[in-house]
């Protein structure tokens, strides 16, 4: 089996977050980036795990970005992958992203293709959805469980007051979130082994992104908490009427 | 500094009279990304398995380290630098130190790791035999097996070669009978085998490898400990133990040359960890300063604390320029050693007791800087500090150990000026002339400094002068006190202090003047801020602890001139250290971690 696992680059959890150019752009100077935790813990572990179950699967990593990319793919290959692909250009917005995906998977045979559910700087999680379309493959979203038998997935995901299972014959693109697999942390050898493990640089397509930034605004600063006293239900109602008009 | 001196490596202790080019000074921003890598892997390790359950291993739950230790050595994290076909990984020296730090702030977990990849497995691993290292190694390195190490006795501590143990050989020459007891055994509750020392026939101090389970070998009850109390800690006990002549390890009769050899490696390893710990407690400590409010404001607003918070900061970034300095040192050496068809053991112990001085500045720097940022940890933190609900308490607690083992902080500061004169006395470092020409320029009019040219040129010659200093001390303590200068315990503590001082603001301002290279001023300003700070109060604690030595054993005109050398080659412009602390402070309160 082929599996393709897109991975993206995310600013860490911790990182302060900021804007420049008129509050266009986000501002990346000194922002740590990691794996998008939902491609890291979920989609590429669950690749590992297949492939630990059936030694002849194939797994490929792809990311659009510059060469700042580098060391989160390198993480990614230490803890499995067996080559990577990056696509030499600034992501932009998930069309352009998907193009760009679609455009190397299209030739690369892959039985399965697997995102994250969505990355935790846009959540936009368009990009599985996209990618099916433009590969023409089938897509299920938001998998909490993935299976795979010959050429046959079998793919869960919650639902109102439960959970569905599908059965979809490969190939199929599967966006994955929590359940899928649990994090892990590359050890030693794996580390060693990235070194040396192939990272391909492929120049982009052209692509017009349809959709573009028009200003960032951060949340809005938390006021300041009225504190009730527990015996006071009528002030909290009043409250929560009159100023909070919650109801 | 000046990029024409120097052309070939430095030796041990040798930085005390030559100049270091800045260019050719390993420093932490040049670690390759697969060391990165490695440092990021450790701290996630740590976040993952062993920070969610600091209280049960505590608590000493039976099989708990064991097992995570078993954990760590499916990481690789076992065998970072030993040989690949003894099931190691074959990294270089600056990795497995990387690794220590990155795991120095797991608690009790991070002392089994040290203990069990350190003192329970090296001596073997050096002085072991083919077979003994093919039956031991591999499964060491995979955490199959645990390590411990029994030198300590009751009654001999620092002064080890005083052991007591005893071993006999059996009538029918298979065996020696060990007995005796050994005392504060690391990992000594759950081990499997262990590098024990006793003297033959009573007087040959020799190594032996015992194996759990022998005839004869039985363990005490865990230690209750101030700190580490998840690390297990149990008295060993020998009667007529059993030990099959072919676990004597290395030579009869040269058990001291394992006991004191591994113990330079330690003790570099040991500076690794504890800065690890000093790193994870003062991000704790920021975290904690920017969340707590009183007067209606954070904590971290107030002076009081950011002067404490940025001398955390400072203390740990000067103790990590020295140690990947030195680190590098001993890597390569010991790569030059190997070329020279040295075997790989011979070559990094070789390459460590080369650099033994410095192995035991770093063990000391170490150990007081992770002491200095726990207690300041706790006071940031307040009353919350002092109780157990807070993990600065349990750093505060695990932290004081350190001093006390590996050689207890007085003996590693013993030990720093023994080398040195050792090395002079055998020629091996040219003490002589330099102190001769400090000794001259005493009576000279003095440098009023007008060749202050170039970056750094001030600090430069601040470090020349701090140098010229502990020449002069060290020169004078030699000639007035000769022979009796070892009855002098507190002249060599003042001399040691020179000397560590002058070496750690040496490495920081190397690791300055490299980064500055590297990336320009203005995007160092705040490590310039560090190394500025350092070095202005370095000059004054240089100062003391010089005039302190220097009033035991002078007098008169002579230590009158001494005094005005003293003070002249401690001398630093006036440098506003209470803005430069603000502005490392307000770096990491942004960061919301210890981010240099």
């Amino acid at each position: 089996m082929k599996i393709l696992v897109c991975i993206s680059k995310a600013p860490d959890t911790t990182a302060k977050i900021s804007f420049k150019d008129s509050n266009t752009k986000f501002e990346e100077a000194g922002v740590q980036w990691i794996i998008n935790p939902y491609d890291e813990w979920y989609a590429l572990v669950k690749a590992i795990e297949l492939k630990e179950q059936d030694t002849n699967t194939t797994i490929h990593l792809i990311t659009v970005g510059e060469s700042d990319c580098e060391p989160i793919i390198r993480k990614a290959l230490a803890l499995g992958g067996d080559e990577a692909i990056r696509i030499n250009v600034d992501s932009n917005d998930s069309y352009y992203i998907a193009a760009q995906i679609s455009e190397v998977a299209k030739n690369g045979n892959y039985d399965l293709v697997l995102t994250g559910k969505e990355t935790i700087d846009y959540n936009s999680s368009s990009i599985g959805g996209m990618l099916a379309e433009l590969l023409d493959m089938p897509y299920i979203s938001l998998a909490t469980r993935v299976e795979v038998e010959g050429n046959t997935a079998k793919v869960s995901r919650e639902i109102d007051g439960g959970e569905e299972t599908a059965e979809v014959k490969l190939p199929l693109v599967v966006s994955c979130q929590k359940g899928v697999a649990e994090q892990r942390i590359p050890n030693m050898r794996g580390i060693m082994a990235a070194r040396t493990k192939p990272l391909k640089v492929s120049e982009p397509i052209t692509v017009t992104a349809l959709t573009s930034i028009v200003n960032f605004d951060l949340p809005p600063a938390k006021a300041n908490v009225k504190l009730v006293a527990a015996d006071n239900v009528a002030e909290l109602a009043r409250l929560l009427h009159e100023e909070a008009k919650v109801f | 500094m000046n990029t024409t001196q120097q052309t070939t490596a430095l030796k041990g202790g040798e930085w005390i009279i030559k100049e270091s080019n800045a260019s050719d000074t390993f420093i932490p921003e040049d670690f390759n990304e697969e060391q990165r890598m490695v440092l990021d892997m450790c701290h996630q390790f740590l976040q993952n398995e062993i920070l969610p359950i600091v209280d049960r291993i505590d608590q000493l739950e039976p099989g708990l380290m064991p097992s995570l230790l078993e954990k760590a050595g499916e990481q690789g994290l076992l065998s970072t630098s030993f040989p690949e076909d003894l099931g190691g990984l074959g990294k270089d020296f600056i990795t497995s130190t990387i690794v220590n730090e990155g795991l120095g702030g797991g608690h009790s977990f991070s002392v089994a790791v040290a203990a069990h990849t350190g003192i329970g497995t090296l001596p073997i691993l050096y002085f072991g035999t083919t077979q003994q290292q093919q039956k031991y190694i591999p499964k060491l390195a995979s955490g199959q097996w645990k390590g411990a190490y029994g030198l300590t006795e009751p009654n001999s501590g620092s002064d080890a070669l005083s052991a007591k143990t005893t071993a006999i050989l059996s009538d029918d020459g298979k065996y020696y009978l060990l007995n005796g007891q050994k005392c504060w055994i690391t990992n000594g509750g759950f081990a499997d085998v262990y590098t024990v020392f006793a003297k033959i026939d009573g007087d040959k101090f020799t190594a032996f490898i015992l194996e759990r389970g022998m005839e004869g070998f039985t363990q005490g009850p865990e230690e209750h400990k101030m700190g580490i109390k998840g690390s297990s800690t149990v008295q060993l006990y020998f009667q007529d133990c059993k030990v099959p002549v072919e676990n004597i390890l290395g030579e009869v009769g040269k058990g001291h040359i394992i006991a004191f050899n591994i113990l330079n490696i330690g003790r570099l390893k040991l500076c690794a960890a504890a800065l690890g710990g000093s790193k994870g407690a003062t991000t704790i400590s920021v975290q904690y300063a920017n969340t707590r409010e009183q007067f209606k404001l954070p904590i971290a607003k107030f002076g009081a604390i950011k002067h404490k918070l940025a001398e955390m900061a400072i203390r740990i970034w000067v103790g990590e320029s020295a140690l990947y300095r030195a680190a590098k040192w001993i890597d390569d050496k010991e790569h030059e050693m190997i070329e020279d068809g040295k075997p790989f053991n011979e070559a990094l112990l070789g390459a460590a007791e080369e650099f033994a001085i410095e192995c035991a500045m770093l063990k000391v720097f170490g150990s007081e800087v992770l002491d200095y940022v726990v207690d300041e940890g706790v006071q940031i933190h307040g009353g919350n500090g002092y109780s157990d609900e807070y993990l600065i308490s349990k750093a505060y607690r695990d932290s004081r150990i350190n001093r006390i083992y590996e050689g207890t902080n007085e003996i590693n500061r013993l030990l720093t000026v023994d080398m040195v004169l050792k090395r002079a006395m055998k020629g091996k470092l040219d003490l002589m002339t330099p102190a001769m020409n400090v000794q001259k320029e005493l009576m000279s009019i003095p440098d009023f400094g007008s060749d202050d040219e170039g970056a750094f040129a001030k600090e430069i010659k601040y470090i020349k002068n701090f140098k010229k200093a502990i020449l002069m001390t060290a020169g004078a303590a030699v000639q007035k006190l000769m022979m009796s200068l070892d009855k002098e315990q507190e002249v060599l503590m003042n001399i040691a202090d020179m000397a560590i001082e002058t070496y750690h603001t040496e490495s920081a301002l190397l690791r300055v003047m490299k980064l500055v290279e590297k990336q320009g001023e203005d995007a160092t300003a705040l490590e310039i801020d560090i190394m500025r700070t350092y070095l202005y109060d370095a000059a004054d604690k240089i100062n003391k602890v010089g005039k302190d030595a220097l009033n035991s054993f002078a007098e008169g005109d002579e230590l009158r001139m001494m005094h005005i050398g003293l003070k002249r080659f401690t001398k630093v412009e006036p440098f506003n250290t209470k803005e430069a602390r603000r502005r490392i402070c307000n770096k990491m309160l942004t960061e919301n971690n210890y981010c240099f």
